[in-house]
């Protein structure tokens, strides 16, 4: 089991296809949750035909989006028109790499991280890496040739462009309260003192949570692809499995935004308060569960509390209007976030970080 | 009890009327009578206003029309609306008299003013091809109901805007609520998708009717 | 249809020219407005209508008044019992009718139901151009009930034909107006919830204060009437001016706004369905035994004259104009159709704004384009 070459290709590549397959079916039962979630909201049923209560409906969905036809508009910049779908899925896939689920476990022998790889600058890795999926949006919007997607990308570059600063600020005080770049480093500072990031940090909290509702283009700042005003936005002209893959990566991204919400201020695979409650976590009711299904299900519980409240804004708000999600990114958030780092740099500077 | 209600019929009468015979809804209807309204008091203030421009009156069932000179419609309508208060029109529109000796069609001003909620109507004769002065600059409402009329009947109204077809395409042809358009439609090829359209983008009148 | 150049409403721009409809999600039907945009602010905006142009009035010549009934369901297709309503008052006011009172009431509590229903499809709709997704399904939920209670009455739920020259077709079945209590009576904790979703949701108000400014001037000028008017302050119902069938019996108040924005209208409907269900209850509780048709003659021929007679629709005033001959069927019966002159003042109020106001603007005008196009 020793063999070098297991290690370095074989369990890499085993982790690569699991999580992948994991996201992939994530996001694609997240779309049957919301489908569900906002029915019953909605004082209707939702899709319950398709298999047993409608579990097979995202299936279906699938299914369904392989084999439609697939339109080139024929106008459209055709190699920039292919190349959005995958810009936007691409990073939103990649992004998961560094994403810890949980702590490493011993499997056959051989310590195995439930997460592909742990890079010291995971959070500089993951803004890096997300912002590129912008350009698949505005490509696309670009290259249908299409005025109601033209305008949907358009939207979407200001939107997620002047959404990224404030998002940027509030991750910049969690890492100066943990005085790392590593995810993993971030969830042990968590557990090291004893304290999720969220109490300390609620406002750079709040603050990335909403910037992440509108860094994925979801109610109430779904402008991009605001249905009553667009037509369906960026992706107007997509069909098939270019719309799939459009679809696919909005609800990775929501589940990229809930993840690093979860790891950055809710102690990513921690249970709740580790210090206090550690006697509770350790009684007999629960510790023949093993450490690897703990955590990552500590880590989805957490994860889908964000995905529902995704799904609850939703069914509750009302769109904003253009000017006025620039007027709340500029002039609210962005000064918000710069004041409240300069006041956790003054606290981490008094009462010192988690070194 | 108002204009719009009919003077000869009490509607409010309470159901309990204990001393009637028979309640009115049992009796024959009484209807209407078509009368000269040249001495009603709406028809003399414009008379007052603008004298021996009202070349007819008349009431039916507590509504007043006062028939004018086509060519003055529009002075007429703007002394009614800043000297008499008519601020709000309310309905413009024509009738198509086919056989009409003088002048085939009417066109009807249906006007309200708020100061005591009354309402007239003015009406002009106008002969087939012979444009109305439009109203547009007194009543922005008249904008679009100008349209449809000349759309529905073809008539023209001179100084309006935009005189454009409204409820039909560019290029149908024929006004659909003349008498002569025949009540069953015409082939306008809208359906039929043909490769070749005919000249001017429409059907021919009356041609390939169904 | 023509090439769309041939029509190309702003020959010389260098902004953005946008095609909103015919089909469109938010376009109420087939409704095109062209937009000259500059970003995303609207420089003017053109209406385009006709799409869904059926020659109702040229239908109306070759039907008798009570068989033009029904083509009069169709043309505002979410209110149809008001729409039955004006058409049948102009003829017997033509001919001397006189309604027998139960027939009236019957008829007014149909109306105000009709009423509710269509503020609910524009609140629904109108919440869902927005973007709140949520109200449509509530409302409607509470639409069905009334459906629900058409059906009972008169076998159709959505092209009622309940009304006749001279009275109603039938009478009400058994247990119906407990029925209909039973609706009104919970009705108001309806409205409630759906105010408290909206009235005072912050995005709700950022997205309608302020927007789609019309003045009471321009809003007369412009010939609004119904909830637009009201709401920019002009206090104008007709039925409280030429109240028709009993309503000058009936207590109820006529809901203005002050400012004349899209917020000041959603709050007028809001309160105008409150009203509506206070005429109901109002009606439930008188009224009167007796017949529900009047004496009329077989043939419907009313004498020779014309007749303008006006309802107060949902939309706004719905006005019937007939000619008659002497004949059986209308001369020339003509609409005036309060959508079709409401949405003229749409670039009006439109103009300077963003292109989501535009949604906004056409959702509470509340617009239908079977009624537009007839």
């Amino acid at each position: 089991m020793a063999n070098p070459w297991v290690l370095f290709l074989l369990v890499p590549l085993v982790k690569i296809v699991v999580i992948l397959g994991v996201v992939i079916l994530l996001a694609a039962y997240l779309s049957f949750f919301e489908r569900k979630i906002l029915a019953y909201m909605q004082i209707r049923i939702g899709p319950n035909r398709v298999g047993p209560r409608g579990w097979l409906q995202p299936i279906a969905d699938a299914l369904k989006l392989f084999v439609k036809e697939d339109i080139l508009p024929s106008r459209a910049e055709k190699f920039v028109y292919m190349l959005g779908p995958v810009l936007v899925t691409a990073p939103a896939l990649v992004v998961f790499s560094v994403i810890p689920f949980g702590t490493g476990f011993k499997l056959f022998g051989a310590e195995v991280t439930p997460y592909l790889t742990d890079v010291n600058i995971g959070i500089l890795f993951i803004l890096g890496v997300s912002s590129v999926g912008v350009y698949g949006i505005i490509l696309g919007g670009w290259a249908s040739n299409n005025k109601f997607s033209l305008m949907g990308g358009l939207r979407s570059a200001a939107q997620l462009v002047s959404y990224e600063v404030p998002m940027g600020l509030s991750v910049v005080t969690v890492l100066l309260m943990a005085s790392s770049l590593s995810l993993v480093k971030i969830v042990e500072a968590q557990r090291n003192s004893g304290v999720w990031f969220v109490f300390p940090g609620f406002i750079a909290f709040f603050i990335y949570f909403v910037c992440g509702v509108a860094e994925t283009n979801r109610n109430p700042f779904d402008l991009p692809e605001a249905e009553s005003e667009l037509v369906a936005g960026f992706h107007t002209e997509y069909s098939g499995m270019k719309f799939a893959f459009y679809f696919l990566a909005e609800y990775a991204n929501m589940v990229v935004i809930s993840s690093i919400a979860t790891v950055l201020f809710l102690g990513g695979w921690l249970p709740p308060f580790p210090n206090w409650l550690a006697g509770v976590w350790a009684a007999p009711v629960f510790t023949w569960i093993p450490t690897v299904i703990w955590n990552a299900g500590w880590f989805l519980v957490k994860m889908f509390a964000f995905l529902f409240v995704y799904i609850w804004f939703r069914g509750t708000f009302p769109r904003y209007r253009f000017d006025q999600l620039m007027a709340l990114g500029w002039k609210v958030f962005i000064p918000v976030s710069l004041v409240n780092l300069m006041a956790v740099a003054f606290g981490v500077l008094l009462i010192g970080g988690s070194r | 009890m108002t204009e719009q209600d009919n003077p000869t019929a009490p509607a409010e009468t309470p159901p309990q009327a204990p001393a009637a015979p028979k309640a009115p809804w049992e009796e024959k209807p009484v209807t209407p009578v078509l009368r000269d309204a040249r001495d009603h008091a709406l028809v003399k203030e414009i008379a007052a206003v603008l004298p021996g421009v009202v070349l007819e009156a008349v009431e039916f069932a507590g509504q007043v029309t006062a028939t004018v000179a086509c060519a003055r419609i529009a002075e007429v309508c703007r002394t009614c609306k800043e000297r008499l208060g008519y601020s709000f029109l309310v309905d413009l529109t024509a009738v198509d008299w086919q056989e009409r000796p003088q002048g085939r069609f009417d066109v009807i001003y249906w006007m309200h003013r708020f100061s005591d909620s009354r309402r007239l109507r003015l009406k002009v004769n106008v002969a087939d091809g012979v444009e109305v002065p439009s109203v547009t600059g007194v009543w922005k409402v008249a904008n679009w109901m100008e349209r449809e009329v000349f759309d529905m009947f073809g008539i023209y109204f001179s100084g309006h805007p935009n005189l454009e077809r409204i409820l039909t395409w560019e290029g149908f042809n024929g006004h659909p609520l003349r008498k002569d358009f025949p009540i069953e439609g015409i082939d306008t090829g809208a359906a039929v998708y043909p490769d070749v359209y005919p000249p001017g983008g429409g059907p021919v009148a009356g041609g390939e009717g169904e | 249809m023509g090439d769309i150049e041939a029509v190309k409403p702003f020959p010389d721009s260098e902004e953005m020219e946008i095609s909103f409809g015919p089909q469109h999600p938010a376009t109420h039907g087939v409704l095109r407005v062209m937009v000259k945009l500059d970003g995303e602010r609207i420089v003017d905006a053109k209406p385009i209508i006709g799409y869904l142009h059926r020659g109702t009035e040229k239908i109306f010549e070759r039907e008798t008044y009570n068989g033009a009934i029904p083509h009069t369901d169709r043309m505002d297709y979410t209110a149809a019992a008001t729409n039955n309503q004006g058409l049948v008052g102009a003829v017997e006011r033509m001919m001397g009718i006189t309604v027998p009172p139960r027939a009236s009431y019957i008829r007014m509590i149909l109306a105000e139901l009709q009423r509710i229903a269509s503020h609910i499809i524009w609140l629904g709709t109108h919440a869902l151009d927005i973007g709140a997704q949520s109200p449509f399904f509530y409302t409607f939920e509470e639409r069905e009930k009334i459906l629900d209670l058409y059906e009972e009455y008169c076998g159709a739920r959505l092209t009622l034909n309940a009304m006749r020259v001279g009275g109603q077709p039938y009478d009400l079945p058994e247990g119906w107006a407990a029925r209909c209590k039973t609706f009104v009576d919970q009705f108001p904790a309806r409205i409630a919830e759906w105010e408290r979703l909206l009235t005072t949701n912050r995005i709700w108000k950022l997205r309608t204060v302020g927007v789609g400014v019309i003045s009471a001037e321009s809003a007369i000028e412009w010939g609004l009437t119904g909830p637009p008017l009201r709401g920019s302050g002009v206090n104008w119902d007709i039925r409280k001016v030429f109240p028709y069938d009993h309503y000058d019996e009936v207590e109820f108040e006529i809901p203005i706004g002050a400012h004349g924005d899209t917020y000041d209208r959603y709050l007028v409907r809001m309160e105008e369905m409150r009203q509506s269900v206070r005429i109901v209850q109002q009606c439930l509780a008188r009224l009167p035994e007796g017949p529900v048709m009047a004496k009329v003659p077989k043939v419907i021929k009313p004498p020779k004259g014309e007749i303008y007679f006006s309802v107060e629709g949902p939309k706004g005033e719905l006005g019937y104009y007939v000619v008659s001959d002497g004949g059986a069927n209308p001369y020339r019966l003509h609409v005036r159709p309060s959508c079709f002159i409401n949405l003229q003042a749409l670039p009006e109020m439109v103009r300077g704004q963003l292109v989501a106001d535009l949604i906004a603007v056409i959702g509470t005008l509340d617009i239908v384009l079977g009624e537009i196009d007839r």
